[in-house]
């Protein structure tokens, strides 16, 4: 009896030292399939295009690479306590993202994988086997021949190794860590944007010379990169040792906000946003213009959605309304029928969007939540779907679109030369900034007015909110209007920008991009829309690789916002306090403490049969 | 008691003016758009521009399709019912089903198998069938892991907000995988003859089509006796009705909540495959609209109702056969094919503004809505 107690008890200890590693395990499974993912859904391969260091690494190499070594820092997370395990366990994690590359080096051709993911090809195959590495010649043989043993474990070692080296970076203290994280992260970024930096640089004399230093044709050199840790570190002592931040924060409030320190700064920052076009060339100014288009839109829906709470996903449709009018009124082509001046039609544009966000809002705004966010989809939807049709081609032209949308300046009569500097799309970015300047002052105003309380009130709890003597519908349908005629303002200079409006333009993407603008930057916050605008438009636009993907990401993106930080990367700080207690009024119940998730609730039955 | 999803207007006070003139408002509303139909049916009606054949054929196309739309329909309304949420990666779901049929309809294929005979071509079909409802699933349920079971507890904007990031994920992973371009369907011969049963050929129905009816009405039939027979289909009831209730009384929410997911993907699944070979073609793209149009569906029969999604299916699939014949073209408008998809969205409008339980819809508590 009492041995097999013992021998019991050995198993079961056993079972439990192995019920340790499961979370290692599973990890690894994660990070096996997130590098077959990475790889077949084709971003290494396309990302290939494109060096961080030249001849050293390309951005698709460093994404497989960085795969592993946050596998390994995960493993090493997860592993049972001990030096020992971590290194063992993130070595592990690291073995099976690259043991899954191994097999699909070995069943991808066998199975002919190709015919079914184009992306399974021979060159992605030469790229996770090491064959330019190993110095394998004949990339055909390669699976079969002599090398086949070396390239099949190709993977899984480098994998291995490169999770320990995940591993150490998790057992490293706090200080080095952050150092190694931020010097990959500069070199990363300063690999994206060499090409960008490079050629403004080299039209100088002055910098001609530091570009060809720092910056190859494609990517960094190596004495970019040692420039790059050397900065790094030079600014990590500066900031131990002198501490700027933190005695800024250490200092009084009123001297934080002192004119003397607000006035310098706000108009440095001013400057640097008036000046920023010019000092590029080629396509950089119209991904600035478009960027400041977008965070116009952004701001616009930042009115429904971050303020008044209504998720509208038809934001097109009135883009549409305001492209369309302004073309209609302002173009020189065969379709126009007014030719105004771009400055004329801008308010009429509003008006008519304005006037669609009635007609389509009064109907709908009864209904609750997410039904919202379905009608508004719909109505996107007809719109998208009647731009296109032949029921409109005679008047707004169906897929061939109106064309001769002369610049704004120009409708006016200002000829401007081809080589000043407003005659491309640089007027469009300042009446950007003035609209954005014009949008953000009337957002502050209502945020602090009766009427932005009255749509925090309705965000938060609808039912209080009527009971607090506000009508749902008229304060509703003003947020839903003001939306809408901002949406309408951007459709008008989106149609400026582009010297037309088509009807592939006018899609439901348009809607989707603005959505996530507002909820990645922060819902309710004006910073943080701007910074949407930047990151969502700006990156795909400077990095064309990412393009083919940005959907793909935007999708990660708001998954992984809405998991950490659904309050946005920049919230405000009423949108913040908001999110935590929206629980409550959204679903309509009353409030108090959030209910537990019965979910976490144990079944009965099953707690007490476990015992 | 009008408890619905619309909010109440609140019941003693005097009516504004500004009350008065959006109730004016939608009075005219629902008036313009009853003459609407009433003209564009009888301007085309009476002038006889289409024979009694077209409009039976419209019925059957609308029929079937209306099939598909109710079998993703299912998967809408039963997750909607114990979620709250309105799952918007079911329609990337359903796209994950129709390309899993096409991947196994080409290896059958390649394998001289799908076209065989009779029997073998059936049992392709079926397995076509039964793999893309397990790949359909498995996506599902990872999708309720990652995206939507972290989040249960948030505000019902943020888990909309992470659907719809879901939705373009999957969207874009399978562009990402398998290319973006348009992949034709294989055929299978037998499917696409003609029926030859007596009442049936008067009809001009093809096997597909019959198969594609049958299958909707027969799957929805199992799940119906599940959902109201079967344990696990009580304990979702019990989930739908009252979510910490049913964990005291010793439910498996979680449980309950997973085989929710999983039913309704398989349907969608399925749904795919018969889509596939209905119309021979498939993009990432594919699965938007559809689940778009069958979640009108699910609200139009009444959400959270498994026989109201199924009236909901057939009703929009005829709306759309028929009406964009007879409605908009009797109103001379050019081109009313392309306009299907408004007559799809309008009821959609329609139905949350005038009658938003549904058809068969029960009347909806307010904490429900």
């Amino acid at each position: 009896m009492s041995t097999a107690a013992a021998v019991s008890g050995r198993s079961e200890g056993l079972e439990r030292r192995l019920g340790a590693w499961k979370p290692v395990l599973i990890a690894g499974l994660l990070a096996g399939f997130v590098s077959l993912y990475v790889t077949l859904v084709g971003i290494v391969g396309t990302f290939q295009e494109r060096e961080i260091v030249e001849d050293v690494v390309t951005v698709g190499e460093a994404v497989l690479v960085l795969t592993a070594v946050l596998a390994g820092y995960v493993g090493a997370r997860r592993a049972p306590g001990g030096v020992l395990n971590a290194i063992v366990g993130s070595a592990l994690v690291g073995l099976m993202a690259g043991a899954a590359l191994s097999l699909l080096i070995i069943l991808g051709p066998m199975v002919d994988l190709r015919a079914y993911l184009p992306n399974a090809s021979p060159d992605l195959y030469e790229l996770i086997s090491g064959a330019e590495l190993l110095g394998v010649e004949d990339a055909r043989d390669m699976w079969r021949g002599e090398a086949f043993p070396i390239t099949f474990w190709f993977p899984a070692l480098v994998g291995m190794s490169l999770g320990a080296l995940g591993g150490l970076l998790a057992l490293l203290p706090r200080t080095p860590r952050v150092l190694i994280l931020v010097s990959v992260a500069a070199i990363v970024g300063m690999g994206l944007f060499s090409s960008i930096l490079r050629s403004p640089m080299l039209q100088r004399d002055a910098t001609a010379g530091i570009a060809r230093e720092l910056f190859a044709s494609n990517g960094l050199t190596i004495t970019g990169v040692v420039l790059i840790l050397g900065i790094v570190i030079a600014v990590y002592l500066v900031h131990r040792l002198v501490q700027p931040t933190r005695r800024f924060r250490a200092l009084p409030r009123e001297t934080q906000r002192h004119p003397a320190i607000v006035i310098p700064a706000g108009a440095l920052a001013l400057l640097i946003v008036l000046l920023l076009p010019l000092g590029f060339t080629g396509f950089i100014p119209s991904v600035i213009a478009l960027i400041a288009l977008y965070a116009l839109m952004g701001l616009g829906l930042n009115i429904t959605l971050g303020m008044a709470g209504l998720l509208d996903l038809g934001f097109v449709a009135f883009f549409a309304v305001g492209a369309y009018t302004t073309a209609l009124l302002t173009s020189t082509g065969e379709l126009g029928i007014a030719q105004w001046p771009f400055f004329v039609a801008i308010p009429f544009a509003m008006l008519v969007a304005m006037g669609f966000g009635i007609l389509l809002g009064l109907p709908i705004l009864g209904i609750r939540g997410d039904y919202l966010a379905i009608a508004t989809l719909g109505f996107g939807e007809i719109i998208s779907i009647l731009a296109r049709s032949d029921l409109l081609k005679e008047t707004i032209g169906g897929p061939r679109g109106i064309l001769n949308v002369p610049k704004p300046l120009a409708s006016v009569g200002v000829d401007i030369p081809p080589d000043h500097f407003l005659a491309g799309p640089n007027q469009i970015y300042y009446i950007s900034l003035i609209c954005i300047a014009v949008i953000a002052f009337i957002a502050v105003r209502l945020r602090d007015s009766r009427l932005g309380r009255a749509w925090v009130a309705i965000r938060e709890d609808e039912d209080v909110a009527e009971a607090l003597g506000i009508n749902l519908v008229q304060t509703k349908s003003l947020a839903y209007m003001l939306g809408a005629a901002f949406a309408g303002l951007g459709g008008a200079v989106f149609a400026a920008l582009f010297g037309s409006i088509i009807s592939s333009s006018i899609n439901l993407n348009v809607s989707i991009l603005i959505v996530t603008i507002v909820v990645i930057g922060g819902m309710g916050s004006i910073p943080g829309v701007v910074l949407g605008a930047i990151v969502i438009i700006g990156l795909p636009e400077l990095f064309r690789e990412f393009a083919e993907y940005r959907f793909l990401l935007y999708g990660i993106a708001l998954i992984l916002v809405m998991h950490w930080r659904p309050e946005g990367l920049l919230p405000s700080r009423v949108g913040r306090e908001a999110l935590y207690h929206e629980e409550q009024t959204m679903e309509g119940e009353p409030s108090g403490p959030p209910p537990p998730d019965p979910a976490d609730i144990e079944p009965a039955t099953s707690s007490s049969g476990g015992a | 008691m009008r408890t619905t999803l619309r909010t109440r207007r609140a019941p003693s006070r005097t009516e504004t003016a500004f009350e008065a003139a959006v109730s004016a408002f939608l009075w005219a509303f629902r008036i313009v758009l009853v003459l609407i139909v009433v003209v564009g049916s009888v301007i085309t009606i009476s002038s006889g521009k289409f024979t009694l054949e077209t409009w039976v054929d419209l019925v059957v196309k609308g029929a079937v399709q209306g099939g598909i739309y109710a079998l993703i329909a299912l998967g809408y309304t039963m997750v909607y019912g114990i979620m709250r949420m309105i799952n918007f990666a079911h329609g990337e779901v359903f796209m994950i089903g129709i390309f899993s049929g096409y991947f196994a309809a080409e290896i059958l294929d390649e394998l001289g198998i799908l076209n065989a005979n009779v029997v073998a071509s059936l049992f392709s079909f079926l397995l076509m069938m039964a793999i893309a409802a397990c790949v359909s699933t498995l996506v599902a349920l990872a999708v309720e892991r990652v995206a939507y079971r972290p989040l249960r507890n948030s505000p019902r904007l943020v888990l909309l907000i992470s659907a719809i990031g879901a939705s373009f994920f999957l969207q874009y992973t399978v562009a990402g995988l398998v290319g973006p371009g348009i992949f034709r369907y294989p055929t299978i011969d037998i499917l696409e003859e003609k029926v030859g049963l007596p009442v049936i050929s008067a009809l001009g129905m093809s096997w597909i089509q019959v198969v594609v009816i049958v299958s909707a009405l027969v799957m929805m039939a199992v799940l119906y006796l599940f959902v109201m027979r079967s344990k696990i289909g009580t304990a979702i009831r019990a989930v739908s009705e009252d979510k910490q209730t049913a964990a005291l009384m010793g439910i498996d929410v979680n449980r309950a909540i997973v085989t929710t997911f999983a039913v309704g993907a398989a349907m969608a699944g399925a749904a795919g495959v018969l889509y596939g070979l209905l119309f021979g073609q498939v993009q990432f793209y594919t699965g938007f609209i559809p689940g778009i149009k069958a979640f009108t569906a699910a609200v139009l029969g009444g959400i959270g109702n498994i026989p109201g999604a199924m009236v909901g299916g057939f009703v929009l699939g005829e709306a759309e056969s028929i009406g964009s014949l007879l409605i908009i073209d009797g109103l001379g408008v050019p081109g009313s094919g392309q306009l299907k998809d408004v007559i799809a969205f309008t009821i959609l409008v329609m139905v949350l503004m005038f009658r938003p339980q549904g058809i068969l819809g029960e009347r909806l508590s307010r904490s429900r809505a």
